[in-house]
């Protein structure tokens, strides 16, 4: 099964797309060629959560940056072509390296052996998609064009703007005399889609294959569509399969501790209770949790891993499979296992999918993996979430109620001594105390909206870089935040103004926790992972905030203890400084620099992520609010 | 002895079918052919189309009722009688014998509804005969009766002895009063694109997946719709299909121009999802007079034309009824169009390149089987091959090039070895087509008749390339498809996108009767009432350009879907200039809301807007051959000018889809508050404290028991207090609880220990 393509890498170096579509055609399917301009990504505030198609470009383009990507299309011989499984090969045209080259070889082979199968009953789309301008924007043009064809004021189709260039001018075909066409060809619905890799540099003796499921936003595909390719990838093709985990986390002394106390307590279970599957191996849950928290943080992130995560715009399901071969693949004989291993898995997964009449719909599509076969459900990991955010509310109330009676039972004997008639109105300001308070958490949400749009005017600034940018970034936000006082008062100017109330700071404490809440809530709806590693950080910062001046008068243990860890906690969930810390942890401090942080909350906005108004709305003004309560001056 | 036997059985055999002959002869009312036509296609495929042809030809004076080849079961579709039953019944009552305690029903169906009536233990035949005449004369005069059904049964013997239909003798009546139909399964797409879209057998016999039924009813407009459902039943268990669902009003539409010219009484429905297999093409078969045991039908081996790339099978029923002769014509045709791959010995083995010669074929290599003879009760039966435009004019370049010199016509159609391919037989005849355009060559037919070649050995016609061929049919001047724009489960578009084949060459003129060239095209549509199309939001873009709707359009009715009782449908005339390259039509939409009930089984898959039908009403698809004397149906079907039409791409449209298992959780959830809600509540409603405690404190006092008596003392010494014969109430609770952590711990200890000791 091995194929000339491979062979013929080097002539065909840059003719590739015409190659690939000469060869489509021979094979009796249709070819077409899809060209398409990278569309310039800017930073659009108001685009979180829109369509996708809506965000295009009308840019001048000149058609030498044209891409083209190859559209093969196998019409089902006895289908009735509604639905469509997709394939998808991403390679750089300008310079494929050997993993790509071959991955169009595994996918060509599995295509080829597709053209001459009976079972078919949906058409197959093969993708080759042109990475010149980078793997998703080349899979997210053509989805574009597949789904929501743009026709612009002069209403051409905005993908084919160029006239056609004689490279691509290709001769009819031998065998079915079909001329491939110009014009863009479609199949139906999709039902699910496979994005095909090969990269080299495996070490292992076996082959392996990595999956990569997180789309943007931490949506995942159908767990059923990870489990047959699992399942398929181990039982029957013995490939070594895993999914993204946090390598350092691997040899993490802490964490094999507690697999250790979990084993030993799963032996104790064990012993006395036999049957029950207690006891877990302490690399298996090492592995487990490192995986878990790699899942975690690419849902959290809300930034796909792969090509897949075009697909899910449109509601499809997509995974990335990346196989590698095992290292000596320079033999011709090993390749070959290869080839007709990754073919059978492919072909396998497909007729999976071929062979299902309804699209997948009864497995979870809320899960985190914790091993290439073991998820964590959604009603698992709420749970989690409920316990870390309960206290939050009920720490408000009591908070609230426990201020308002005190300062009102304070109120009472002062006032009771002047007159009895003024008990009345003072009770009715009590009660409206919060007011003040919740005026300052505003004013710092505010402030935060206009921190989260000030990239916008930063990405405006000629001859910028990262490091630069950032700093523009904070100082433009200190400076905003200086005008929002100086306009609408500092939220320390009304306490001296006014008498100062013992307890006034633990109402704008709770106040600045209900709204903390209400982030955490809402946030969790859109994306549950990031609510989830927002609340382990911030809510531990919102329940231990104190005024420091109270502590240093009281001067015991206890306060001291609060002292230290208030101050470790506001100077580490700073969030450019937990984000060093955090890269700083897993990858040597040696290698930071500070325009890392702006790179990173780039592409964070550039593929539309919640987590960035996550990060600039919820948990900006948590720390602001939090260092407010601990300057506080009671 | 079983020679004998079998010599006999043959020669009575051999008898009946003079019999039928003759008298098929000698009435000269009933006529079959069987035809098929072959046509090698450009992408290595072959074109198989079985065409079988019946005709009746009923004079409605003498009764005509006996059938000796039209196929009873069609015949009755169209009913038409006017003999008198009753005496034919009471003929047969006469010839058995006991009737006197036996029982009369009689059915009269009159526009769906039936009315019984009955009679008991009738003696004579007298009375059965003025039963009838009572009937006939009180209830047939005033309804209008579309069927009468009689049965006897005699008691004795429960049998039915005659089951036969009546008429009142003055009421000539057809059954579904059918004017045409057309009923078509069909597997698989043709590709309009390889395999021509503009020619006789594509426009006629490319259908869309699923089943397609319209019929014409000779009938006033509000009878219409109550004889279609009844011929969707009965199709449905004649063709045992589900042709049934086609009854419901919200699948069914009534279009006036768009699909064909007709006043009213025209019907149409399709059921894309429908399954096409063997268990529809047994009946079909079994309208044929040979079924499949003889004639050309023997080649239908079920698993090779159901492997192929294309299947419909077809079934085209015209009847006309002139009232000046009184004689019924009813046409029956029944097609099907079969597209197969022939198989390449070397090439199914190894998965080396394909080469680039076309496959070489035989009847046996494609079908599995040969012709043996012919069907004795057709009057024609011929095998065509046909061979487009573009490969005989490939083929004349071919000779050219190796003859060197021009083909002289009777040359090149006389030849069964030319340089590009050979045949096995020689053509009986070699037909030619004529009045085609000056520049295009002409198609050729080569025309064998299955009698002269299957006398000694089974007819296998094998075509054997010789060189490599590359050539295109013949298009129709748009390719239509149609696809969905827009995701997610609130709203979607539809895009009707008509495109030239060459972009090169800009359309054929066709009516340049304004000044301007312009190209006449038919869209019509049929949308599910789920679908809530905005009819408002059609917007046409030419070439890119979006053009006003009003410039281009020129005729268009609208029949918008209503829910749940009918589907919205579109029909549409439009005028497009000739200089035009492509078109598309949008149509904006948004997804409805099912009740939970009207979800299918497989909800999840999605649902099926049908095929839309895009005509070309000037563009005639037709093949002119040199006029025989008499052409066979299959020929002057070829030669019939028949508008261009295409069927597009059925389209899946995800909707909305509940979670189907949510009744059973809310109900579990439900149930468990309830449950714990009364069981708390009652809990403390029937509670009386005061009362248990005088019961806990008389129990304590009366008697404890020796185990914790002896637990007290020892506690009561622990502590250091003397043993306290009278405690306090508020005491008890805790020795209890002791009690009961004591006992806990003992048997956790034993089961512990229990469990050491055995291990």
């Amino acid at each position: 099964m091995i194929h000339s393509l491979f062979a013929s890498y080097d002539a065909y170096c840059r003719e590739i797309p015409r190659t690939v579509a000469k060869r489509i055609a021979d094979l009796g399917a249709e070819a077409s060629l899809f060209r398409f301009h990278p569309t310039l990504k800017k930073f659009h505030p108001l685009n979180f959560f829109s369509n996708p198609a809506h965000d295009m470009m009308q840019e001048n383009r000149s058609c030498s940056c044209a891409a083209v990507s190859i559209v093969g299309i196998i019409r089902a011989p006895r289908g009735d072509g509604k639905e469509a499984i997709v394939l998808v090969t991403p390679y750089n045209s300008m310079s494929p390296d050997a993993g790509e080259v071959l991955s169009l070889g595994v996918a060509y082979s599995v295509f080829s052996l597709l053209t001459r199968v009976t079972w078919l009953a949906k058409d197959i789309i093969w993708l080759a998609a042109d990475s010149r301008h980078g793997e998703q924007e080349s899979v997210a043009a053509w989805l574009r064009e597949y789904y929501a064809p743009i026709y612009d004021n002069t209403g051409i189709s905005v993908a084919n703007l160029c006239p056609a260039d004689n490279l691509h001018e290709l001769k009819e075909s031998q065998v079915s005399g079909a001329k491939p066409l110009e014009s863009f060809r479609r199949a139906g619905t999709m039902a699910a889609a496979l994005v095909i890799k090969v990269v080299n540099g495996n070490e292992d003796v076996r082959d392996s294959l990595s999956i990569y499921a997180e789309a943007s936003n931490g949506q995942m595909p159908n767990l059923d569509l990870i489990n047959v390719v699992n399942y398929l990838a181990v039982h029957r093709q013995g490939l070594h399969v895993n999914v993204g985990k946090l390598k350092s986390l691997l040899d993490s002394k802490c964490l094999m501790m507690v697999g250790q106390i979990i084993k030993y307590l799963g032996n104790l279970a064990r012993s006395l209770h036999p049957q029950g599957g207690f006891g877990v191996p302490v690399g298996e849950y090492v592995e487990g949790a490192a995986t878990l928290a790699s899942s975690l943080y690419a849902q959290a992130l809300g930034v796909p891993t792969g090509p897949h995560g075009a697909f899910r715009d449109y509601q499809i399901d997509a995974v990335t499979l990346v196989i590698s071969p095992k290292a000596s693949q320079h033999n011709n004989v090993t390749l070959n296992d290869f080839l007709l291993r990754s073919g059978r898995l492919i072909e396998g997964v497909i007729r999976s999918v071929n062979n299902l009449l309804e699209k997948f719909h009864q497995s979870f599509f809320l899960y985190l993996l914790t091993g290439p076969s073991k998820f964590v459900s959604v009603g698992v990991y709420m749970v989690v979430f409920a316990l870390l955010v309960a206290p939050l509310p009920v720490v408000a109330a009591s908070l609230y109620s426990d201020a308002v009676q005190c300062d009102s039972k304070s109120d009472t004997t002062d006032t009771s001594s002047h007159s009895k008639h003024s008990v009345e109105p003072i009770i009715s300001h009590s009660s409206w105390r919060w007011l003040h308070a919740a005026k300052t958490v505003f004013v710092i949400h505010i402030w935060a909206v206009v921190v989260a749009l000030l990239p916008c005017l930063i990405s405006e600034i000629p001859s910028r870089t990262p490091t630069r940018s950032l700093l523009a970034w904070i100082s433009l936000s200190i400076f905003s935040l200086h005008i929002f006082y100086t306009v609408l008062g500092s939220p320390f100017s009304h306490l001296a103004a006014t008498c100062v109330h013992s307890h006034e700071w633990a109402i704008f404490k709770s106040v600045m926790i209900a709204a903390a809440f209400i982030g955490l809530a809402i946030m969790s709806v859109v994306n549950f992972a990031t609510a989830e590693i927002g609340a382990l950080l911030s809510v531990p910062l919102c329940l231990m905030a104190h005024p420091l001046k109270l502590d240093i008068r009281t001067r015991g243990m206890k306060s001291l203890a609060r002292i230290t860890c208030n101050v470790v906690f506001a100077f580490v969930l700073f969030p450019p400084i937990a984000f060093f810390l955090v890269k700083g942890l897993f990858e040597g401090f040696n290698s930071i620099n500070i325009g890392h942080f702006w790179n990173w909350v780039e592409s964070l906005w550039l593929w539309n992520s919640a987590s960035y108004l996550y990060l600039v709305l919820v948990q900006l003004p948590c720390w602001v609010l939090c260092i407010h309560t601990l300057l506080h001056p009671c | 002895m079983a020679d004998l036997k079998s010599i006999l059985s043959l020669l009575i055999l051999q008898f009946i079918i003079f019999a039928l002959v003759s008298a098929s002869s000698e009435e000269a009312k009933e006529e079959f052919n069987e035809e098929l036509l072959l046509k090698p296609l450009p992408d290595r495929k072959v074109l198989a189309h079985f065409h079988f042809d019946s005709r009746a030809n009923l004079s409605t004076s003498n009764g005509g009722y006996h059938l000796h080849l039209f196929p009873k079961a069609i015949y009755q579709l169209v009913r038409y009688m006017n003999y008198n039953p009753c005496m034919q019944a009471i003929g047969n009552l006469s010839s058995y014998g006991d009737y006197r305690r036996a029982s009369i029903f009689a059915t009269i169906s009159s526009s769906g509804r039936f009315k019984s009536f009955k009679a008991r233990n009738l003696r004579k035949t007298i009375e059965l005969e003025s039963f009838i005449k009572m009937l006939d004369q009180t209830r047939l005069a005033r309804i209008n009766v579309t069927e009468f059904r009689l049965q006897y049964i005699a008691n004795a013997e429960k049998l039915k002895i005659f089951a036969q239909p009546f008429h009142s003798q003055f009421s000539r009546v057809h059954k579904f009063h059918i004017r045409e139909m057309e009923l078509s399964f069909t597997q698989g797409r043709w590709n309009y694109e390889r395999w021509g879209s503009f020619d006789p057998i594509s426009s006629s016999n490319a259908k869309p997946p699923g089943v397609e039924l319209w019929a014409v009813f000779d009938a006033p407009p509000p009878k219409v719709d109550a004889l279609w459902k009844n011929l969707t039943h009965t199709l449905s268990g004649l063709f045992c299909a589900s042709v049934n669902f086609l009854e419901s009003s919200t699948s069914y539409s009534s279009p006036e121009w768009g699909f064909r010219a007709s006043s009213g009484s025209l019907r149409y429905g399709t059921l894309p999802r429908e399954a096409v297999c063997t268990e529809n093409l047994t009946p079909w078969l079994k309208l044929l007079p040979c079924r499949d045991k003889a004639g050309l039908a023997e080649l239908m081996d079920r698993p090779s034309i159901y492997r192929g790339f294309y299947h419909s099978q077809r079934l085209h029923l015209v009847s006309s009824d002139s009232a000046s002769d009184a004689v019924l014509a009813i046409q029956l045709e029944q097609t099907l169009t079969v597209v197969l791959q022939p198989v390449r010995q070397t090439e199914a083995k190894s998965f080396k390149a394909i080469s680039a010669m076309q496959p070489d074929w035989s009847l046996s290599s494609i079908f599995g089987r040969k012709v043996n003879k012919k069907c004795v009760l057709a009057k024609s039966s011929n095998v065509y091959l046909q061979l487009d435009r573009g490969l005989v004019s490939q083929m004349k370049n071919i000779w050219v090039k190796n003859m060197g010199t021009n083909p002289d016509d009777a040359a090149f159609k006389g030849a069964v070895r030319n340089p590009t391919f050979e045949l096995s037989d020689a053509p009986d005849k070699v037909i030619k087509e004529v009045g085609n355009v000056e520049n295009e060559e002409s198609s050729l037919l080569y025309v064998f008749c299955i009698e002269k070649h299957a006398e000694t050995k089974p007819f296998d016609l094998a075509l054997t390339w010789k060189l490599p061929v590359v050539w295109s049919c013949s298009h129709a001047p748009l390719l239509a498809n149609r696809f969905l724009v827009g995701s997610g489960n609130e709203r979607g578009v539809i895009v009707i996108s008509l495109k030239t084949i060459n972009h090169s060459q800009s359309l054929v003129c066709t009516d340049t009767s304004e000044g301007r060239c312009a190209l006449h095209i038919n869209i019509f549509q049929v949308v599910p009432w789920y679908v809530k199309v905005y009819y408002h939001t059609l917007r046409i873009f030419i070439d890119g350009v979006i053009q006003p709707a009003t410039n281009i359009t020129t005729k268009m009715r609208v029949s918008p879907s209503e829910d749940k009782v009918s589907p919205g449908m579109l029909e549409l005339a439009l005028k497009f200039p000739c200089s035009m390259k492509s078109a598309a039509l949008y149509l904006d939409f948004d997804k409805g809301f099912l009740h939970i009930n009207e979800y299918p089984p497989d909800a999840n898959q999605g649902f099926d807007i049908p095929s839309a039908v895009v005509s070309f009403p000037d563009f005639r698809s037709s093949l002119n051959f040199v006029e025989d004397s008499q052409p066979s149906p299959l020929m002057s079907r070829l030669q019939e000018r028949s508008p261009t039409v295409a069927y597009t791409e059925v389209l899946l449209v995800p909707l909305t889809t509940p979670d189907f298992s949510m009744p059973y959780n809310v109900i579990t959830i439900t149930c468990t508050i309830f449950a714990l809600y009364f069981g708390s509540l009652l809990n403390a409603l029937r509670r009386r404290a005061g009362e248990e405690e005088r019961l806990l404190k008389d129990r304590a006092n009366r008697k404890l028991g020796m185990l914790p008596q002896i637990l007290q003392k020892l506690l009561a010494r622990l502590r250091g207090k003397p043993v306290d014969q009278h405690q306090q109430p508020s005491s008890l609770p805790s020795s209890t609880k002791h009690k009961l952590i004591f006992k806990v711990t003992l048997v956790a200890l034993v089961a512990i220990a229990w469990h050491y000791y055995f291990r």
